[in-house]
């Protein structure tokens, strides 16, 4: 937006509004576009007839305007509804799905309502009948617990209420967040809950939200129940991977495949029909699902690294009331941080040791550090990605009832976030 | 008559949105990704409905790329990086020179594209300068526009619904400049295609060869239409595109008045007749070979066409018939359209039947079939039957705009001067801001920099060419075009040899050499000039060049002095040929007293065949000379 120098010369000529600027012998007419906030105060943007923006600096600028912005009639979408089908709804937690793009303006509005979304993705409307539902519209990095378990609770609404499935679109990320929270805090879950998203947005001809979206869908009607990532396979827009909500990490910070199973399988794959890679739990018509939305939220996640120093685990130790670190190789500290981890089980803080390496599992009786660790109370977090780790501490804080039973529940299996066996993936 | 032209130039640089580098490679890619391009809605939800059509039936994409020289940005599949800023200085430095107005800020802009040329969907874009001018003997003619955008991905095939790609090119900075159609006739169209490519080539940094720079071309005349004709390549070609295309439009506007009065209620159904069962015996091999392989012969009727549509060999756009006729008429356009919409081969239509093994009494059964009458006629299709529909509407929707003169279009160049329809004329761009490129101001400093080091033009160049190194005018002017001009002033600059005897082997010698196969690139810049030391030194005669460089180019590592050794070169001193011509002398005493000085010219024969290439020709004819006066005179 126009701030300083070019927004007292503005006035009151706001975005839309179409203005001619003189300046010495020159003249340029054109829409007013809004201001990127990477651009200075010096220049005002324009849109020119031809289609084209330019900036035009304002020293010795004078700007009339000559016409309000032209207010756009938005037509009212009809589509043909899709009854008979499986119902699914589609919430949306922020990001975009679907958009509109203002050719006259620039502006990319994002579309969610039903009718829209299958305006722009017709194909949908063969597979199911939607429902669309906004819960809120957020950034994915800006998403807290608080979030979740308004997830959880609308995904638990729906699906008692006759929803065969449940598909989340989600910014991705802090994706995999949010499917580890789903997949701790519905209980008895028997109905499929897929989160998607798309890492090149839904403006681009080029977006794989469509086949993103297309192929959670199917998944949504399928006969998996359990929280599950959908998202492309591959670089092409040929196929979708799903993966256990648990177990699925974003790799990549730009690619279209940047999410991958790690130390499991995806369940399966969504290649025009399902292809399925191991075992799941399956679809359940009857059962009732229970949003548990008990989750301490004061625990902590921290990376181990040459040189940390015992101060900053003290302080992690003394404000949160559980802590996850992510160690090194086997599941390693520094010896220099042992007297704080054994005051931390003094005082009766849980501690979860996961791996940085992210594949494989940690094991602490290799080396005389993991054993020390393990002698002052670490919990081993198995195969368990750190942040699953982190989310998992959350859950079992808020619902065991003393360190005994985190310990417990922090080893034991609740949803297919930990193995007993590492297997081997060529 | 109005001409205006679009000039794509791709600039010499790394890619405009990564540091790739610019280079179109021919080996087997090691990348291959399969993408699909989903039409997107506008503000009012309003897709493509034909885009849509196309998507859902299942049209993709397969793009080749490769590990070494292409990188995520290519493949959509990481964010544009800042523009390169070497490709932006010279933009600017192109719109200096047009005399235009650089934008203070440059906004780079999505402009929707979903061919598959864009692995994105859109061709990033944006004006670097506006309403510049160029100065021609018949005119100004203003330069609207001058952009920088990304070159398309190029097409490699087609596999069944998918186009293939090749990501090499995309990216590539073009420099895109529009003229106002100001341009008044075809020789002048020629010469404003001419100073703007000069002019690109003289910042020195745009690339060169095949497919570097692409003309489009605008034109329209009184009653006609604005037609764009792409893929012109050559610059002679111009005036003869234009000419053609002046003709043509000339007579789709007779053709459209003769249209109104025979049909003036414009009165055409678009109703499709199966006449297969005319052609159950024919000889016609076209149709036959369609009939086995289990397609249809269907028909339309034109009311009011019957001799607009011209005779003989109309089914082959492209190709210049001999007929005038032929050329005359909406036959070409009606294939085209088939061609281009449909994938058919061709038509048939009445003007040209009987003909192409079709008999007259098939003709008469067909015009029975269709109820034709006398001003009428009709147009043919053999097919499947889905294309033969699909062909025949695409020739009913030409037949319509027949009335109304010249449709505006898209048309490509064919090597022959003609134009073929390539694709209606595309509507307003569809563009929106490119949010991943912060805007980009231009200062007053950076553009103080550019005008400080403006190079100079051709025309500046030649002349003093001429004046500071007497090149003759030819010469001079080949230099200035060649690629080799830098490393001309370089080897003037650093040695005191012939400008011209520079500039004939830089433009001639090595040309020559390179034409037969020799390997001249193995001479670096460095030993050029060297050898032209010791050519300014005598110490290398002129002749001896090609030789030199011949070795050279075989054994790149090898020293100059090793060059001449092994080719006999060593340095002649002017005692020793003197000695050398005491010598022959004394033994042609009795030729030289019974020839006087005609004998010049035998001897200096003779003595070259023994020297030549150790000495230079000039200096030995001098002595030569001197000591055959000074023997005669004896």
């Amino acid at each position: 937006m126009y701030r300083g120098k070019a927004k007292e010369l503005l006035q009151d000529i706001s975005p839309g509004d179409r203005i001619r600027i003189k300046k010495g012998s020159a003249t340029y007419e054109g829409i007013l576009m809004p201001r990127s906030e990477l651009g200075d105060d010096q220049h005002i943007v324009i849109k020119l007839d031809n289609g084209y923006n330019i900036g035009i600096e304002i020293t010795g600028a004078s700007i009339e305007r000559i016409a309000e912005r032209e207010s756009t009639k938005k037509p009212k979408i009809k589509v043909k509804k899709t009854v008979g089908k499986d119902k699914v709804t589609i919430l949306g937690t922020g990001g975009t799905i679907a958009s509109k793009i203002d050719y006259k303006t620039g502006a990319v509005h994002p579309s969610f309502s039903t009718e829209e979304i299958i305006n722009a993705i017709p194909e949908l409307g063969d597979l199911a009948e939607l429902k669309t539902k906004l819960l809120f519209n957020i950034l994915s990095e800006n998403m807290t617990p608080e979030y979740w378990k308004k997830i959880a609770e609308e995904v638990a609404n729906e699906l008692n209420s006759g929803a065969s499935g449940v598909v989340i679109a989600h910014g991705t990320d802090t994706l995999s967040y949010t499917s580890a929270a789903l997949s701790f805090m519905l209980k008895n879950l028997y109905k499929p809950v897929v989160l998607v998203g798309s890492q090149r947005s839904s403006d681009r001809p080029s977006s794989d939200a469509h086949l993103n979206l297309i192929s959670s869908v199917k998944v949504a009607c399928s006969e998996i129940g359990e929280v599950v990532v959908v998202m492309h396979e591959s670089s092409s827009d040929v196929s979708c991977l799903i993966h256990r909500g648990t177990r699925v990490r974003k790799m990549h910070s730009s690619r279209r495949d940047a999410f991958k199973s790690i130390n499991s399988r995806p369940i399966g794959r969504i290649n025009g029909k399902l292809e399925i890679f191991q075992t799941f739990r399956k679809r359940r018509e009857k059962e009732k699902v229970e949003a548990d939305t008990r989750l301490n939220e004061n625990i902590a996640l921290l990376k181990i690294y040459p040189g940390i120093s015992s101060e900053i685990l003290d302080y992690y130790i003394d404000k949160f009331d559980g802590l996850v670190l992510e160690g090194t190789g086997l599941g390693h500290a520094p010896e220099s941080l042992i007297n704080s981890v054994e005051r931390a089980k003094e005082i009766g803080k849980p501690i979860v040791m996961t791996t940085q390496t992210l594949y494989g599992r940690v094991d602490m009786k290799v080396y005389s550090t993991g054993r020390k660790l393990l002698a002052r109370g670490v919990i081993p977090g198995g195969d368990m990605l750190p942040e699953v780790a982190y989310v998992k501490l959350m859950h079992v804080l808020g619902v065991a009832e003393d360190l005994n039973e985190v310990k417990t529940l922090m080893i034991t299996n609740l949803a297919g976030e930990l193995s007993e066996r590492t297997l081997y993936f060529a | 008559m109005k001409i205006g032209f679009e000039i794509h130039q791709q600039l010499d640089t790394n890619k405009l949105f990564c540091n790739c580098p610019s280079v179109l490679r021919e080996d087997k890619p090691d990348i291959v990704l399969k993408r699909r391009l989903r039409p997107t809605q506008s503000e009012l939800g309003e897709i493509d409905k034909a885009a849509l059509q196309e998507f859902l039936k299942g049209k993709g994409f397969i793009y080749e790329a490769y590990q070494e020289t292409t990188c995520l940005v290519e493949m959509d599949e990481e964010p544009p990086h800042m523009p390169n800023e070497e490709a932006i200085s010279t933009a600017l430095e192109v719109a200096l020179l047009l005399n235009a107005n650089p934008v203070e800020e440059i906004h780079f802009m999505r402009k929707l594209v979903i061919d598959g040329s864009n692995t994105s969907g859109f061709q990033r874009t944006a004006i670097i300068a506006q309403n510049g001018k160029l100065e021609t003997p018949e005119g100004v003619v203003g330069i609207p526009m001058i952009c920088l955008e990304e070159e398309a991905a190029r097409k490699t095939g087609e596999e069944g619904m998918n186009v293939i790609f090749r990501l090499d090119r995309l990216g590539i900075p073009l420099v895109e400049i529009t003229t106002s159609p100001d341009i008044r006739t075809p020789q002048q169209a020629r010469e404003v295609a001419k100073k703007i490519g000069e002019l690109l080539r003289a910042t020195g940094k745009v690339k060169r060869g095949i497919g570097t720079i692409r003309q489009d071309i605008n034109i329209s005349i009184e009653g006609g239409a604005r037609v764009e004709i792409k893929g012109v390549q050559e610059l002679n070609q111009i005036p003869i595109i234009v000419e053609n295309e002046a003709m043509r439009q000339q007579r789709l506007i007779k053709t459209s008045a003769e249209l109104r009065k025979k049909n003036p209620k414009r009165d055409l159904s678009f109703k499709i007749v199966d006449v297969t069962k005319v052609f159950s015996n024919t000889s016609s091999k076209i149709i036959n070979a369609q009939l086995n392989r289990g397609g249809r012969v269907l028909a339309l009727k034109l009311k009011g066409f019957k001799g607009t549509m011209g005779s003989l060999a109309c089914s082959t756009p492209g190709k210049k018939s001999t007929n005038e006729v032929a050329q005359k008429k909406l036959g070409p356009e009606f294939a085209q359209y088939a061609r281009v919409v449909a994938g058919v081969k061709g038509i048939f239509h009445s003007d040209e039947l009987p003909g192409y093994g079709i008999s007259e009494e098939e003709v008469r059964k067909i015009e029975d079939i269709l109820k034709l009458e006398e001003d009428d006629g009709f147009v043919l299709v053999a097919e499947k039957k889905e294309k033969a529909k699909k062909a025949l509407k695409a020739v009913f929707k030409r037949a319509r705009m027949a009335f109304d003169g010249v449709p505006e279009e898209t048309r490509v160049a064919n090597p022959d001067g003609t134009t073929s329809y390539m694709r209606p004329l595309p509507g307003a761009a569809r563009m929106y801001p490119e949010t991943d490129i912060p805007p980009i101001v231009v200062t007053e400093k950076v553009l103080e920099k550019i005008r400080s080091s403006l190079p100079e033009l051709y025309e500046e160049k030649i002349q003093r060419y001429i004046r500071e190194y007497s090149l003759s005018g030819e010469l001079a002017a080949q230099m200035v075009k060649s690629d080799r001009s830098l490393l001309f002033e370089k080897i003037i600059g650093k040695t005191t040899a012939s400008p011209t005897i520079v500039a004939n082997t830089l433009l001639g010698t090595m040309k020559d050499l390179k034409r037969e196969g020799i390997a001249v690139e193995n001479v670096t810049d460095e030993r050029l000039i060297e050898i032209f030391s010791l050519v300014a030194d005598n110490r290398i005669a002129k002749e001896a060049i090609p030789e030199i460089i011949i070795f050279l180019s075989h054994h790149p590592n090898a020293t100059l002095n090793e060059a001449r050794e092994s080719l006999g070169i060593s340095s002649f001193k002017e005692n020793e040929i003197e000695e050398l011509i005491d010598k022959i002398i004394k033994e042609k005493e009795s030729f030289i007293k019974e020839r006087g000085l005609a004998a010049e010219k035998p001897l200096m024969g003779l003595i070259m065949s023994k020297v030549r290439g150790k000495i230079d020709g000039k200096t030995v004819n001098k002595i030569l000379k001197m000591k055959l006066e000074n023997f005669l005179n004896a």
